[in-house]
C-alpha cells in the first residue's frame, strides 16, 4: 500500500534486505504494512466497540424500563357482589368507625361468593379480607355516598386486591417469599388461583394508575400519577409564560441590539456559567429566595415553576440566539431599506422566521424541565402524599402538590416492592410525555425550518 | 380586592387604553393617519404600556415587601421565651397556620369575621374549632400566637387594600398621563420602542440577578454557618456525623472524596466510550450510520436523571451484587448492598457518554479538512492521522470537554441519592456506599431540621463549595473551548 515506494530498493540503510523486496510483488504486503494495517482495523473496532456499548446501554436501560414497568399499568380486581342493605348501611354511617361496618358487609358477600365457587376455607373472614386492598371499604362507602340510589339493590363491585395478590399473578411474589410475610399466606393464593379460575379475579388495564392520586405507605395498590401529572402541568404553564417571553426578550437583546461592551459580556458570561451550573444549586437559589425571603408557599407548583424557569432560561436564551442568528442580514437590510425601524425590522420580520426555531428550542427546554428532578426536592415536592386534585386554577399554582418526577422519587424511597413498579411505570408515563414533545419539536424543525 | 381581580383591572384598563390612545390620535388628525407622526397602533400601545408596566412593577413590589414587613411588625409581638423554646421560624410558621385558619373559618361561615378579630384563648377552644373546618395544628394556641395570628391578619388585610388601591391609581395615573400628551405631533414609536427596548435590557439582566441570586443565597446562609460553626472544621473535617440533638462533625473531606471517586469511575466509563465513539462516527462512519447512531446515542441525555437513579437502585445495584456479593457468581464477598460508588458511578457514566461524544464530535469536525488531507497524502492511515494529527489538534477542545464532563459528574445529584447510600465513609474499595456532596445537601434541607440549625446550614455551605468547583471547571473549560475555536476560525 502507501509504504512501498517508501521502502524501495536503493535507500540507503536498508540495501541488505532491498534485493528480497524487490523481489516482491506490491499486492504481498510486508510486515511494517501488515502491523499497521492490523492497527488500523484495530482502531476502527475500538471505535464500533464502543458505539456498540453505547447503544447496549441505551437497549439495557430501555428493556429494564419497559420490562418492569409495563406491569404497573394492569391490577388484578375481584368481583364481588354486595347486597347494600338499607338498615345494614345505615348502621354503618351511625357507627363511629364506618369503615368496619363496611369491612363486615364485604365479608359476607366475600364467603357468599367463595361458597357460590365451591371453595371450602378455614380462614377467619377478617383473614380472608386481605386478599383485598384495605381501601376496599372506602370504595364501597364511597359508591353507596355517590348512588343512594343503589341502596337496596345488590350491586357488583370490582374490587381491588391487595398488593400482594397483584404480585403473585405478577409474577413479583411467590409462595416462598410469602412464608414470613404476615399480610399474607399461601392459602390466600390458593384461592386466588381458584377464583382466577371462575374469572372472578382478573386483572386488567388500570386507569386509576393514570389518572388517580397517590395512597397511604400500606396500599400501593390504588396509587396512581394523576395528580402529580396535575402539578407537573400547572409547573410547565408557569415555565411556558414565564421562560418562553423573558427568554425570547434577552435573546433579541443580545443578539441584535447590544452594543459590544463590558455589561454585555457580562451577561453572556452569565448565561454561559447559568447553562451549566448543577440543577441542585437552583434548588437551593429557590428555597433560599423564594420560600425563605419570600415566603412563597412550600411545595407549590408555582414555586417549581419559578425554579424551573431559571433553570431553563439559559437553554432557551442560547437556542433562542441560534434561531435569531440563521435569519440572513438580507431580510434585516430590506425591511430596514424599505424605512422600516431597527426595532420593526426585529418584530415584523426576523422574530416570526425565526419562530420554529425558537418554539424547537423551547419545547426542548421544557423536555428537561419536566423531567427535573433534584431542584424539586428542596423545595417541598416530595415527601407528600398527593392525594387530592387541586380545586380551581389558584389552587392549582398555590396549594401543595406534587410532580411526575418527584412522585417516581417518592415511590422508590419507599419500603413496599409494590412502588417499584409503579414508580418505573411513572417513568413510562414520564418518557412517554418527552417523547412527545420531542416529536412535536422534531415536526417543527422538519416542517417549518427554511435554509437560506 | 383579590390578586387575580386586581389584574384582570389593570388589562381591561389596558385593553381600553389602547382604543382611547388610538381614538385620540386619530382625533387630532383628523381622522387621516397621514398626519400623524406614527402608526395609529403605536399611540395605543403607548397608552397600554404606560398603564401596564408601571403598575405591574408596583405589583411585584408590593407583594416581595409586604411578607417582609408582616414578619418584622408580627416577630416583634413574640416574646423572647417563646423564641427560647423553639425558634423564631417556627413560631412565625404557627402564627401563619392560625392566621389562614382563621381566614379559612370566616370564608366558610363558621365564624363571623368580628368574632375572629376577638377571640381569646382565655374563652375559645380556638385549635378545636379550627379542627372542625380541617386545619389541623400541632399543639394548643397560645394566648400570644393568637394575638400575633390576629394582629398578622390585620395587617395583611390593610395591607392587601392599600396595594389594590395604589396599583389601581399607578395604573389610572399613566392611563391619564398617556391619553393627555397623546396628538398627531407626539412621536409614539420612538416613545414605544423605548419602553420595549427598556424591557428587553431587563429581560436580558435576569441572568445577572439570577447568579446574583445564587450567589448571596449561598453566600449569606454560609456565613451564618460558619458563626455557628468553624470553617477550619468544615474543610478540613475528617469526619461527617449529624446529629440533630447538637454537637455533630460536619466535615466536607469524606463527602468531597466520595463525590471525586464517584466521578472518576463515572469519567472512565463516559471518557473512552463516548470518545472513540465520537472518533468512530465522525472520521470513520458512513453518513447512514451516522445519521442513526448519533441521534440513538443523543437519546440517552434527553433520559431524565430520575429514570438513571432508579435504573442504578433496581437494575445496576442489585445486578452488581449478584456479581460482587456475598454469594455472588465471582464469590468475591466484596459488597454489601446494592447502593455503592461503584453503582453510582457506572450508571453516571452511562448518563455522561452522550454528553461527551457530542462535545468532542463537534471539536473534531472543528478541525480543518486540510490537516486531514496533508496527512494522507504523505501515506499516513487513517487511525494514524487521528492518532497524529487530529487528536493533537483536537486535544485542547477535548481537554473542556472532559471538564465539562466532570462538572457535569460532580454536580449530578439523582443518581447519588439513590444510587451511592447514605452513610459518609472513607474507603478505596468502590464496591462500599457512601455519599456525596449532592446527597447531603439534599438529605440536609429535606428533613424537618429548623432552618437556624448548623445541620441545616451546612447544606448552604455544601452548596457553596459545589457551586465554586463546578464554576471553576466551567470557566476554564470554556475558556479553553473558546481558545481552541479562535484558532481555527
Amino acid at each position: 500500500m502507501t509504504d512501498a515506494t517508501a521502502n524501495a530498493p536503493g535507500l540507503p540503510g536498508e540495501t541488505h534486505d532491498a534485493p528480497v523486496r524487490a523481489s516482491k510483488s506490491l499486492y504481498e504486503l510486508d510486515a511494517l504494512t501488515r502491523k499497521r494495517n492490523a492497527s488500523e482495523l484495530r482502531f476502527k473496532s475500538y471505535g464500533i466497540v464502543a458505539v456498540l456499548i453505547g447503544l447496549s446501554f441505551l437497549v439495557a436501560l430501555l428493556y429494564a424500563i419497559l420490562s418492569n414497568g409495563s406491569v404497573a399499568f394492569t391490577q388484578t380486581f375481584v368481583q364481588v357482589s354486595i347486597p347494600l342493605d338499607q338498615a345494614k348501611i345505615e348502621a354503618a354511617e351511625a357507627s363511629v368507625v364506618k369503615t368496619t361496618a363496611y369491612n363486615a358487609l364485604i365479608d359476607a358477600a366475600l364467603q357468599e361468593k367463595l361458597a357460590a365457587a365451591g371453595i371450602t376455607t378455614d380462614m377467619k373472614p377478617a383473614d380472608l379480607r386481605k386478599m383485598l386492598s384495605s381501601g376496599a371499604a372506602t370504595q364501597v362507602r364511597e359508591h353507596v355516598l355517590k348512588n343512594p340510589g343503589d341502596i337496596g339493590k345488590t350491586v357488583s363491585f370490582d374490587i381491588y386486591a391487595a398488593a400482594r395478590v397483584d404480585g403473585y399473578l405478577k409474577g413479583r411474589v411467590t409462595r416462598e417469599a410469602l412464608a414470613n410475610d404476615k399480610n399474607l399466606d399461601a392459602a390466600h393464593l390458593d384461592i386466588v388461583d381458584k377464583l382466577l379460575d371462575k374469572g372472578t379475579v382478573e386483572r386488567r388495564f388500570n386507569w386509576d394508575f393514570i389518572l388517580g392520586s397517590d395512597a397511604s405507605d400500606s396500599r400501593p395498590e390504588k396509587a396512581g400519577i394523576g395528580v402529580a401529572m396535575i402539578g407537573s402541568f400547572y409547573m410547565m404553564l408557569v415555565v411556558l409564560f414565564l421562560s418562553l417571553p423573558i427568554g425570547v426578550a434577552a435573546s433579541i437583546y443580545l443578539e441584535e441590539f447590544a452594543p459590544k461592551n463590558r455589561f454585555t459580556d457580562l451577561i453572556e458570561v452569565n448565561i454561559a456559567n447559568l447553562a451549566a451550573v448543577p440543577s441542585i444549586v437552583f434548588g437551593i437559589l429557590g428555597l433560599a429566595v423564594f420560600i425563605q425571603f419570600a415566603h412563597l408557599p412550600q411545595s407549590a407548583p408555582l414555586v417549581g415553576g419559578l425554579v424551573l424557569t431559571l433553570m431553563t432560561l439559559p437553554t432557551i436564551i442560547i437556542s433562542t440566539r441560534a434561531a435569531l442568528k440563521a435569519v440572513p442580514p438580507s431580510i434585516r437590510d430590506a425591511a430596514l431599506g424599505v424605512g422600516a425601524s431597527k426595532m420593526q425590522s426585529v418584530f415584523h420580520h426576523v422574530l416570526p422566521l425565526a419562530m420554529p426555531g425558537i418554539m424547537t428550542g423551547t419545547i426542548i427546554g421544557m423536555a428537561h424541565a419536566l423531567g427535573e428532578t433534584a431542584p424539586l426536592l428542596l423545595i417541598g415536592m416530595v415527601g407528600f402524599i398527593a392525594s387530592n386534585y387541586p380545586d380551581g386554577v389558584t389552587a392549582g399554582f398555590l396549594s401543595p402538590n406534587s410532580a411526575m418526577p418527584a412522585q417516581i422519587y417518592e415511590w422508590a424511597k419507599r419500603a413496599d416492592p409494590a412502588f417499584y413498579e409503579k414508580a418505573w411505570g411513572g417513568i413510562i408515563i414520564l418518557l412517554c410525555f418527552l417523547l412527545a414533545m420531542n416529536i412535536i419539536a422534531i415536526i417543527l424543525r422538519r416542517k417549518f425550518e427554511r435554509r437560506w | 380586592m383579590s390578586f387575580p381581580f386586581i389584574l384582570l383591572v389593570i388589562l381591561g384598563l389596558a385593553v381600553l387604553g389602547y382604543f382611547a390612545g388610538r381614538m385620540r390620535a386619530l382625533k387630532s388628525a383628523g381622522g387621516d393617519p397621514r398626519h400623524m407622526h406614527s402608526l395609529p397602533g403605536y399611540y395605543g400601545w403607548h397608552v397600554s404600556l404606560l398603564v401596564l408596566v408601571p403598575s405591574a412593577l408596583v405589583l411585584a413590589a408590593w407583594l416581595l415587601i409586604q411578607p417582609v414587613i408582616i414578619n418584622s411588625q408580627v416577630s416583634a409581638m413574640i416574646s423572647p421565651d417563646a423564641i427560647a423554646k423553639s425558634s423564631l421560624d417556627l413560631v412565625l410558621s404557627d402564627v401563619r397556620r392560625v392566621a389562614d385558619g382563621l381566614d379559612l373559618a370566616v370564608a366558610n361561615g363558621v365564624m363571623a369575621d368580628e368574632q375572629a378579630r376577638s377571640i381569646r384563648t382565655e374563652l375559645t377552644d380556638v385549635r378545636g374549632r379550627l379542627g372542625e373546618i380541617g386545619v389541623a395544628l400541632g399543639s394548643d394556641v397560645t394566648a400570644e400566637t393568637l394575638r400575633a395570628a390576629q394582629k398578622y391578619r390585620e395587617i395583611a388585610s390593610t395591607g392587601n387594600l392599600l396595594r389594590s388601591a395604589l396599583v389601581i391609581l399607578v395604573a389610572l395615573g399613566g392611563f391619564a398621563y398617556a391619553v393627555l400628551v397623546t396628538n398627531k405631533d407626539f412621536r409614539a414609536r420612538n416613545r414605544v420602542e423605548q419602553i420595549v427596548m427598556a424591557m428587553l435590557v431587563c429581560a436580558a439582566s435576569i441572568a445577572i440577578l439570577t447568579t446574583a441570586g445564587i450567589f448571596f443565597s449561598l453566600v449569606f446562609n454560609t456565613i451564618e454557618f460558619f458563626q455557628l460553626y468553624p470553617a477550619s472544621d468544615f474543610f478540613f473535617g475528617m469526619t461527617w456525623s449529624p446529629s440533630f440533638h447538637g454537637g455533630s462533625s460536619l466535615g466536607i473531606v469524606p463527602l468531597l472524596w466520595a463525590t471525586f471517586y464517584i466521578s472518576i469511575i463515572a469519567l472512565l466509563v463516559a471518557v473512552p466510550i463516548g470518545l472513540f465513539a465520537a472518533i468512530y462516527l465522525s472520521e470513520y462512519a458512513s453518513p447512514t450510520v451516522r445519521a442513526v447512531a448519533k441521534p440513538l446515542l443523543e437519546v440517552l441525555a434527553g433520559i431524565p436523571t430520575i429514570v438513571y437513579g432508579l435504573f442504578a437502585l433496581l437494575t445496576v445495584g442489585p445486578a452488581l451484587v449478584s456479581l460482587f456479593g456475598e454469594n455472588g457468581a465471582l464469590g468475591l464477598n466484596w459488597m454489601q448492598g446494592g447502593t455503592a460508588v461503584m453503582t453510582a458511578g457506572l450508571v453516571m457514566g452511562i448518563m455522561i457518554i452522550p454528553f461527551m461524544s457530542s462535545l468532542s464530535d463537534d471539536i473534531i469536525n472543528a478541525v480543518p479538512q486540510s490537516l486531514r488531507d496533508g496527512s494522507l497524502g504523505l501515506g499516513a492511515t487513517h487511525s494514524e492521522t487521528v492518532k497524529k494529527v487530529i487528536l493533537p489538534a483536537a486535544l485542547p477542545g477535548i481537554v473542556g470537554a472532559f471538564l465539562l464532563s466532570a462538572s457535569r459528574a460532580v454536580g449530578e445529584t439523582m443518581i447519588v441519592v439513590m444510587g451511592a447510600g447514605a452513610a459518609a465513609k472513607f474507603s478505596l474499595n468502590p464496591f462500599e456506599a457512601m455519599t456525596t456532596v449532592t446527597a447531603k445537601i439534599v438529605s440536609q434541607l429535606t428533613g424537618d431540621a429548623d432552618f437556624a440549625s448548623p445541620e441545616a446550614l451546612v447544606a448552604f455551605a455544601l452548596g457553596m463549595t459545589l457551586f465554586v468547583i463546578t464554576l471553576g471547571l466551567n470557566i476554564i473549560a470554556l475558556y479553553i473551548v473558546r481558545k481552541y475555536r479562535e484558532q481555527y476560525e
